[in-house]
C-alpha cells in the first residue's frame, strides 16, 4: 500500500519487513517484566518470527547456550544473573548468535559497556516497537556471512564503494560525501527499515535522539537525488518508524 | 558533649605506648652506643696513667735510690693517694716493702708485660675482687714493682649509664603516657565533635558542616573535605528535589491530557476512525513523555560526573562541522541563512557524545526560537590557551532578567511556550559546560541570543 510519494503505512510495516527479509527468526527473549516481554512476542511474531522467553538470566543462559537463536533480545537487569555477565558468558562459549542489549540504564557510557561485552546492538528502554524490530533485524543482516562487497546493488541502482560512483539506471547520480554515506548505509540494509536514530549512529557515529528534522531533510536531498525523475521510487518513508530502500514495491 | 575521658583509649593510647616504646629503645641504643665506644677509651686512658706512674716512681727511685722509692709508693698508696692506684714493692725476698696490696700476684712476671689481673683488694666497702690492669717489672737491686689501677672507674662508669638510661626511660614513660594522654584528650574531642555533627546530619541536617579550629591541621583539612563533600551532596539533593517538583509539574499535565484523550475517546461513539485518531494523538503524547525523560537522563548523567570517565582528546572544531553538517540542511529548509566560522583545530578534553548533543540542543534552540530572525552562526575558535564555541540568532532573543532562570530545568519564557520542546534544552547545555569546566555566557546579539562557550584548550586530539 504505497502512497504516490512512497510513503508506507505503518500497518503494512510488518507485512512489509517481512516480505522483504523473507526468512522466519527464532528469537529468544530474555526479560524478566512480563509485559515488556509479551509486548515485544507480540510484536516480533506479528512480524512473522519464533519467539521463546526465558524469564531470568540462568534460564536464558541456558536456552541461549543450545546456539539454535537467530538473535537474543537481552535486558540488562535479570534476577539470578545479570545481563552483561549472560552475555560474557555466551560469547565465552564462542556462541556468536547476535545480542540486542535492552537497558533501562540508557546512554552512552552504558551502551558502550554493552557493547565491549560482545553485544551487537543496544536499544534503550523505553522504545518504540518498531526502532527493536529494525534493529533485530538489521543485526542478524549484519552477521551474514558474505564480506562487504565493492559493489551494491538494489534494482536499477548500484554503489561502488571502491570508485565511490553511484549510479542509477545507467545514470550517474552526484552525491556529496555524506549523502553517500547516507545511501551506502540505506543500501546495506536494503529491504529492513531504518529508524532515524539508526541512521544518526551509522552515518554520523553519534548516539541522540535529534528532536527535529534533521534526519528528515537529509533524507529528503537524498531522495530528491536518487529518485528524482523515476517512475519507482527506491526511497519509501516507513510513517512512525523510519525508512527502508527497497526495489520492490 | 564530648565525654570526657581520664584515661585514653583506642588509637591514641597506642600511639602514647608506641611513642613510649621507640622512646625507649632509642635511649637504650643511644647510651649503648656510647658505652661501646667510650670504654676502649677509658682502658687506653688506664694504660696511660699507668705509664705515667711508673715513669714518676723511676724517677723517685733515681733520685731517692730504694727509700726514696718506698716513700713515693706509700705516699701514692695512702689515703691521700688515688683510690684507684695499685702498688706493690717487695724485696728479692718476696718481702712487702711498701704499696696497698698484700701479695705478689703470680702472673706477674716482672717483664714489664700490660696485665689484666683479678685481684683481691682492700676497698672502702671491705676486701673485694677486682679487675685491675697493671705493669711489673724487676729492679736491679733484685726488687719487684708492680703499678696497676683499678678499672672501678670503668664500672663506675657504665653505672652512671645505666642510671641516666633509667631516668630516661622514666621521663619517657611519664612523656609518652602524659603526651598520650593530652593528645589523645584533644584527638578524641575533635574526633567527637565531628561524629557529633555528622550524627546530626543523619538525622536530616543536611545544613550542618563540620565544626574547624582554624589551624589548618589534619583536622582541618578533613572537615574541609567533609564540607566539600557534604556541600556536593546538598547540591545535588537540591537539585533532586527541583528535579522532582519540575518533574511532578511538568509531567502532570501531559500525563492528564493523555488521560483526558483516552477518557474522551472510550466515551465517544465507538467508531474506528475516531479511536485511531485518538491513538495516534496518545502516542504523540506519550512520544513527548519520553523524550522529555531522555532529556532528564542526559542532564542527570552530565551533572552525575562519572561521564567524566569517558572525557578524551577530540577536535571541537571536527564536531562542530558535523553536527553543522547535520543540521545546515533543516536550517537552508527553514530559510535561515546560515555562516559557519570554524577553525581548523580546536582541541579539548571532553565527551564527545554529550558535547555533540549540546550543540544539537543549541542549533535546535536556534532554528526553533531564533528562526524568525533568519541567520544562524556556528563559530568555533582557538587560541593558544581557550576553543571558543558560539552559537548565534537573529530571533526574540533573551531579556537579560531571563538569562540565569533559562538554564534551569523546565524554564520555558512566555514567548517561546507555542514552539514544541521540553523547556530542557538549555539546561543540558549548562550541565554539559559545568562538566567541562566551561564558562557558558548567554549574551544580546542584538537583535537574537548568543550563546558562547569557553573551553580549556586540551592536548591534541589523535585523530
Amino acid at each position: 500500500m504505497t502512497t504516490a510519494d512512497g510513503t508506507l503505512e505503518q500497518s503494512d510495516l510488518h507485512a512489509y519487513s517481512k516480505g522483504r527479509s523473507g526468512r522466519i527468526m527464532r528469537i529468544l527473549i530474555i526479560e524478566d517484566d512480563a509485559q515488556t516481554a509479551d509486548y515485544m512476542a507480540k510484536g516480533l511474531r506479528e512480524a512473522g518470527h519464533v519467539i521463546d522467553h526465558a524469564e531470568d538470566g540462568r534460564d536464558g543462559l541456558y536456552m541461549a547456550s543450545s546456539g539454535e537463536y537467530d538473535a537474543v533480545v537481552l535486558d540488562r537487569m535479570l534476577p539470578q544473573l545479570d545481563g552483561l555477565k549472560v552475555l560474557e558468558a555466551l560469547r565465552a562459549a564462542s556462541i556468536e548468535t547476535p545480542v540486542l542489549i535492552l537497558s533501562a540504564l540508557g546512554q552512552v557510557d552504558d551502551r558502550v559497556t554493552g557493547l565491549r561485552a560482545g553485544g551487537d546492538d543496544y536499544l534503550t528502554k523505553p522504545f518504540a516497537f518498531s526502532e527493536l524490530l529494525a534493529r533485530v533485524e538489521s543485526m542478524t543482516r549484519r552477521r551474514g556471512p558474505s564480506a562487504p562487497d565493492t559493489t551494491l546493488t538494489v534494482g536499477d541502482l548500484s554503489l561502488d564503494r571502491l570508485s565511490r560512483k553511484v549510479t542509477r539506471a545507467g545514470r550517474s547520480v552526484d552525491l556529496q560525501p555524506r549523502e553517500f554515506q547516507l545511501l551506502e548505509f540505506l543500501m546495506r540494509h536494503a529491504g529492513q527499515v531504518v529508524t532515524r536514530t539508526m541512521l544518526l549512529e551509522g552515518v554520523w557515529d553519534y548516539h541522540f535522539d535529534p528532536q527535529t528534522n534533521v534526519i528528515d531533510v537529509h533524507m529528503s536531498r537524498l531522495r530528491q537525488k536518487v529518485d528524482k525523475g523515476f517512475a519507482r521510487p527506491l526511497i519509501h518513508t516507513v510513517r512512525g518508524a523510519g525508512y527502508m530502500l527497497s526495489a520492490e514495491d | 558533649m564530648a565525654r570526657f575521658r581520664l584515661l585514653p583509649t583506642g588509637a591514641t593510647a597506642r600511639f602514647a605506648l608506641i611513642y613510649f616504646a621507640l622512646f625507649a629503645v632509642s635511649v637504650l641504643l643511644l647510651l649503648g652506643w656510647v658505652y661501646i665506644r667510650t670504654v676502649p677509651m677509658l682502658d687506653r686512658q688506664v694504660g696511660e696513667t699507668v705509664a705515667a706512674e711508673l715513669r714518676g716512681l723511676a724517677d723517685q727511685a733515681r733520685e731517692g735510690g730504694l727509700p726514696g722509692l718506698v716513700e713515693a709508693i706509700e705516699r701514692r698508696a695512702g689515703d691521700g693517694g688515688d683510690p684507684d692506684g695499685v702498688y706493690l714493692l717487695v724485696g728479692p725476698d718476696g718481702r712487702k716493702l711498701a704499696g696497698n696490696l698484700g701479695t705478689w700476684p703470680e702472673p706477674a712476671k716482672g717483664d714489664g708485660e700490660w696485665l689484666l689481673l683479678e685481684l683481691q683488694r682492700r676497698t672502702e666497702s671491705g676486701l673485694q675482687s677486682r679487675e685491675v690492669g697493671a705493669r711489673s717489672f724487676d729492679l736491679q737491686s733484685g726488687h719487684r714493682l708492680l703499678v696497676g689501677r683499678d678499672f672501678g672507674a670503668r664500672a663506675r662508669y657504665a653505672g652512671a649509664l645505666v642510671e641516666a638510661l633509667g631516668w630516661a626511660l622514666g621521663a619517657a614513660l611519664l612523656l609518652g603516657l602524659g603526651g598520650g594522654w593530652l593528645l589523645s584528650r584533644n584527638v578524641a574531642k575533635r574526633v567527637e565533635q565531628v561524629s557529633g555533627t555528622a550524627r546530626q546530619i543523619i538525622r536530616g541536617d543536611l545544613s550542618q558542616r563540620m565544626p574547624k579550629d582554624g589551624s589548618g591541621d589534619e583536622f582541618d583539612r578533613l572537615s574541609d573535605s567533609l564540607n566539600a563533600m557534604l556541600q556536593r551532596i546538598e547540591e545535588l539533593m537540591t537539585g533532586l528535589r527541583t528535579v522532582s517538583d519540575s518533574l511532578a509539574h511538568d509531567l502532570r499535565s501531559p500525563l492528564t491530557r493523555l488521560k483526558g484523550r483516552i477518557e474522551l475517546a472510550l466515551r465517544g461513539p465507538e467508531d474506528p476512525a475516531a479511536y485511531r485518531e485518538a491513538l495516534e494523538k496518545a502516542l504523540a503524547e506519550a512520544d513527548h513523555l519520553l523524550a522529555t525523560f531522555a532529556g532528564l537522563l542526559s542532564i542527570a548523567r552530565a551533572e552525575a560526573g562519572a561521564a567524566k570517565a569517558q572525557f578524551e582528546p577530540l577536535d571541537l572544531a571536527r564536531l562542530a562541522e558535523e553536527i553543522g553538517e547535520l543540521y545546515e540542511p533543516a536550517a537552508s529548509e527553514a530559510g535561515v541563512v546560515w555562516t559557519g566560522e570554524i577553525a581548523v583545530s580546536a582541541p579539548i578534553y571532553g565527551h564527545r557524545q554529550l558535547l555533540a548533543q549540546m550543540l544539537s540542543n543549541l542549533l535546535d534552540n536556534a532554528l526553533k526560537h531564533g528562526g524568525a530572525g533568519g541567520r544562524l552562526s556556528l563559530a568555533v575558535r582557538a587560541d593558544a590557551e581557550r576553543v571558543e564555541l558560539t552559537v548565534a540568532d537573529a530571533g526574540l532573543g533573551i531579556p537579560e532578567r531571563d538569562r540565569q532562570a533559562v538554564l534551569q530545568r523546565f524554564v520555558r519564557l512566555d514567548e517561546s511556550r507555542r514552539a514544541p520542546g521540553s523547556g530542557l534544552g538549555l539546561s543540558l547545555v549548562a550541565a554539559v559546560a559545568k562538566l567541562h569546566d566551561a564558562e557558558l555566557r548567554l549574551e544580546d546579539n542584538a537583535p537574537g541570543l548568543r550563546v558562547r562557550l569557553v573551553f580549556e584548550r586540551g592536548p591534541a586530539a589523535l585523530s
